[in-house]
C-alpha cells in the first residue's frame, strides 16, 4: 500500500509559489513569479506566447527544474516529489502520435493500472474505464486504433489519461486547442464536474479568453515572466480605467469615448446635443479588452494603471 | 501491494500487448518477411559454395553467424529506434507522469524487444531446415547452447540499444549513432566470412564487442566439432564467450538505469512539442 495521500493539512494551498525564477543562459523566462492555488479552485493562467506559461506549468508538474524560488504543490517540492506525490497529480499532455496501434480502452486500462496501489477508502483510484470513456465522449471510439482518431478525439483521450488517477491537482496546458465548439462545451462541463464534485484543484493555460472567463474562479496574467494581474474576470475588468466604451455619431461625425461610468456620460451627451446624437452604442469592457490593455502596458514597460485608449475620429 | 512490483507486472503486460499488436501490424509483418526472404536468398544463392578447407557448405557456416548478428542487430537497433521515437512522440512523457511509470515502461520495452526476436528466428530457421541439409549438427545439446547464447546475448546487447536510444539527439540520428556502428561491427565480426581473413588489429577490435561472441556461440551450437578449425585458436572458447557476454550484461545493468534516469529527467511537454515541430519541418 502506498503512503497515505491525504496528509496535506486542510486549508493548505494546493499550489504555493514564491519568487520563482527560470533562466536559460542569459535569457530570463521567469523573473519572480508568486502564485497560489487553493484547494478546489480553478485557476487560469493567461499570457502572450513566450510569457513563460508552459515553463511555469512544467516546473509545477515536476518536469523541469527552476533556477530559483520556492515551489510547493500538494505540500511537496515537485522536483523531489516521489511516486506517492505523482499519484495525486494529473497532467493532461498534448499527445501527438503515441500508442497509434493501441485502442483508447486498452491504453486507459494499462495506464490506469499504475494508480491502483494508491487508492484510498475515500478516493478510489483509478476511475473506471467505461465511466471515463463515457465522460469524455469516447465510448463509440473506445475500440478503434488511436492512430485513426481525429485530432479532437485524441484531445479527449489526452484528458481521460490525465484524470484517470482521480487527481487532487490537475494541470492542463491549452487543453481545448483544436477542439470543436461542442467538444469544448463538453470539456468545460467536465472541468466544472471535477472541481465541484471531486474537489480537484485545477490550473490551466489557454488563449481562449471566453473559456477563461467561463471556467476560472481566478485568472492570472503572466507577462514578461511575472504575474501582472490576479483576480476574477470581473475584478480584472474593473482594474482597467475606462471600463466601458461609448460610441455615437453627431452631425455625421463618429466619436468613441472610454469611461468608467457610462450612464452620466450619456446623460450629459444628450443634454448637450439632444436629437443630433445617433447610432449610440455602449459597450462594457470584457476580459479580452482588459487582457490586451494589460499585456500592452506591461510589454511596453509602463507600470501605471491601464486605460482604454480615447480616440475621436 | 508493492507499487514497484505492481509496475513491473503492468510493464510485462504492456510488453506483451505491444508484441501482439506488432504481430498484427502489416508494417512489422513486412519487416519479418523482408528479413526472412533476404537471409534465405543469400544462403540459397550460395548453397553450393564450399568453405575453404572444411568441406562445409556456406549455408551451414553462415546461418548461425547470421542469426547471431540478427539477434544483436534486432535488440540494439529495435530499442534504440523505439526509445528515440517514444521520447519524441510523448509515450515516455505519459509514463513519467505516472507513479512508477518509468519502471513499467522500461520493463515493457525489455519484454517487447526480447519477444520480437522469436518471429525473426522462426522465419529464418524453419525455411532453412526445409531448404538446406545439415543445419543443426549437435541435436538437443546444440539447441540448449542456442538457448543460453540467446539469453546471454540479449542481456549483453539489449541495454546497449536502450543507451543509444536515450542519448541520440533525435530519431534521425539513430542511423548515424546506432545503425552505422552495428553494421560496421557485424562486417568485422566474422559473420559473412571467417574472422581470420582480417588484419590482426581488426580481429582484436571485433573481439571486444558482443556480436562476434554471439556469432561464435551460435556456430558452436550448430556446427559439427570438426568446424572448430575455422575459429581463432581452433577452439569454441565457450568460457570466454560466457565471460565477455556476462561482462557486457553487467556493464548494461550498471549504466543503463543511470542513462535512462538522466534521459527521463529531461523529458517535458515542450520537448515533445519541439520534436513535433521538427518532424513537421522534416516532412516539408
Amino acid at each position: 500500500m502506498g503512503p497515505d495521500p491525504e496528509h496535506s493539512a486542510a486549508g493548505e494551498p494546493a499550489i504555493s509559489v514564491r519568487g520563482l525564477q527560470m533562466t536559460y543562459g542569459e535569457h530570463a523566462v521567469l523573473t519572480g513569479v508568486d502564485l497560489d492555488v487553493h484547494a478546489g479552485e480553478v485557476v487560469c493562467l493567461l499570457g502572450p506566447n513566450g510569457a513563460g506559461k508552459t515553463t511555469t506549468i512544467e516546473i509545477l508538474e515536476g518536469f523541469r527544474l527552476p533556477s530559483a524560488g520556492e515551489v510547493r504543490v500538494l505540500g511537496e517540492n515537485p522536483a523531489e516529489g516521489g511516486d506517492a506525490w505523482r499519484a495525486r497529480v494529473g497532467v493532461v499532455l498534448q499527445s501527438w502520435r503515441d500508442h497509434a496501434r493501441w485502442t483508447p480502452r486498452r491504453l486507459l486500462e494499462q495506464l490506469g493500472g499504475y494508480f491502483t496501489p494508491y487508492a484510498t477508502a475515500d478516493r478510489p483510484r483509478p476511475y473506471e474505464v467505461d465511466w471515463l470513456l463515457r465522460t469524455v465522449g469516447l465510448t463509440e471510439n473506445a475500440d478503434r486504433k488511436i492512430g485513426t482518431l481525429s485530432g479532437g478525439q485524441r484531445r479527449r483521450l489526452d484528458v481521460a489519461v490525465g484524470i484517470i488517477g482521480r487527481p487532487e491537482m490537475l494541470f492542463l496546458d491549452e487543453p481545448t486547442a483544436g477542439l470543436d465548439p461542442q467538444a469544448r462545451r463538453d470539456f468545460h462541463d467536465l472541468v466544472h464536474r471535477l472541481a465541484d464534485l471531486e474537489g480537484t484543484s485545477i490550473l490551466l493555460t489557454t488563449h481562449d479568453l471566453a473559456e477563461a472567463e467561463r471556467l476560472a474562479d481566478r485568472i492570472l496574467i503572466l507577462v514578461n515572466g511575472r504575474i501582472v494581474a490576479d483576480g476574477s474576470a470581473d475584478a480584472l475588468t474593473r482594474q482597467v480605467a475606462g471600463s466601458a466604451e461609448v460610441r455615437w455619431a453627431c452631425d455625421g461625425e463618429r466619436f468613441v469615448h472610454a469611461t468608467a461610468d457610462p450612464t452620466p456620460f450619456v446623460r450629459e451627451l444628450f443634454r448637450q446635443h439632444g436629437d443630433r446624437v445617433t447610432d449610440l452604442e455602449v459597450r462594457r469592457a470584457n476580459l479580452e479588452d482588459t487582457y490586451i490593455a494589460m499585456v500592452q502596458r506591461f510589454e511596453s514597460g509602463d507600470r501605471t494603471a491601464p486605460q482604454l485608449a480615447e480616440v475621436s475620429r | 501491494m508493492n507499487p514497484t512490483r505492481h509496475a513491473v507486472s503492468l510493464g510485462l503486460r504492456r510488453g506483451w500487448t505491444e508484441f501482439v499488436l506488432s504481430l498484427r501490424s502489416p508494417q512489422d509483418q513486412g519487416f519479418y518477411l523482408f528479413m526472412g526472404v533476404g537471409t534465405l536468398a543469400y544462403l540459397w544463392f550460395n548453397r553450393d559454395t564450399e568453405l575453404e578447407g572444411t568441406g562445409l557448405l556456406l549455408p551451414t557456416f553462415a546461418l548461425p553467424s547470421i542469426l547471431g548478428a540478427l539477434i544483436a542487430f534486432g535488440v540494439v537497433i529495435g530499442p534504440a529506434y523505439a526509445l528515440a521515437m517514444e521520447r519524441e512522440d510523448g509515450t515516455l512523457l505519459r509514463h513519467k507522469a505516472l507513479p512508477h511509470g518509468m519502471q513499467g515502461y522500461v520493463t515493457g520495452q525489455l519484454l517487447y524487444h526480447s519477444l520480437g526476436l522469436l518471429p525473426l528466428l522462426l522465419v529464418i530457421l524453419v525455411p532453412s531446415f526445409l531448404l538446406f541439409d545439415d543445419v543443426m549438427s549437435n541435436g538437443a545439446a546444440g539447441w540448449a547452447t542456442v538457448a543460453w547464447v540467446l539469453v546471454l546475448g540479449l542481456l549483453a546487447t539489449l541495454p546497449l540499444g536502450m543507451i543509444i536510444g536515450s542519448v541520440v539527439p533525435s530519431v534521425q540520428k539513430v542511423g548515424t549513432w546506432g545503425m552505422l556502428p552495428i553494421i560496421t561491427l557485424s562486417a568485422i565480426s566474422g559473420i559473412f566470412f571467417p574472422i581470420q581473413a582480417m588484419w590482426g588489429w581488426l580481429q582484436a577490435v571485433a573481439q571486444v564487442f558482443p556480436i562476434y561472441w554471439i556469432g561464435l556461440g551460435m556456430r558452436s551450437a550448430f556446427l559439427p566439432d570438426a568446424a572448430v578449425t575455422v575459429e581463432l585458436g581452433d577452439s569454441w572458447r565457450t568460457g570466454t564467450t560466457v565471460l565477455v557476454l556476462a561482462a557486457w550484461a553487467v556493464f548494461g545493468m550498471l549504466v543503463t538505469p543511470r542513462v535512462l534516469r538522466r534521459m527521463a529527467r529531461r523529458q517535458s511537454g515542450s520537448q515533445v512539442q519541439q520534436a513535433k515541430e521538427a518532424a513537421l519541418q522534416w516532412v516539408r
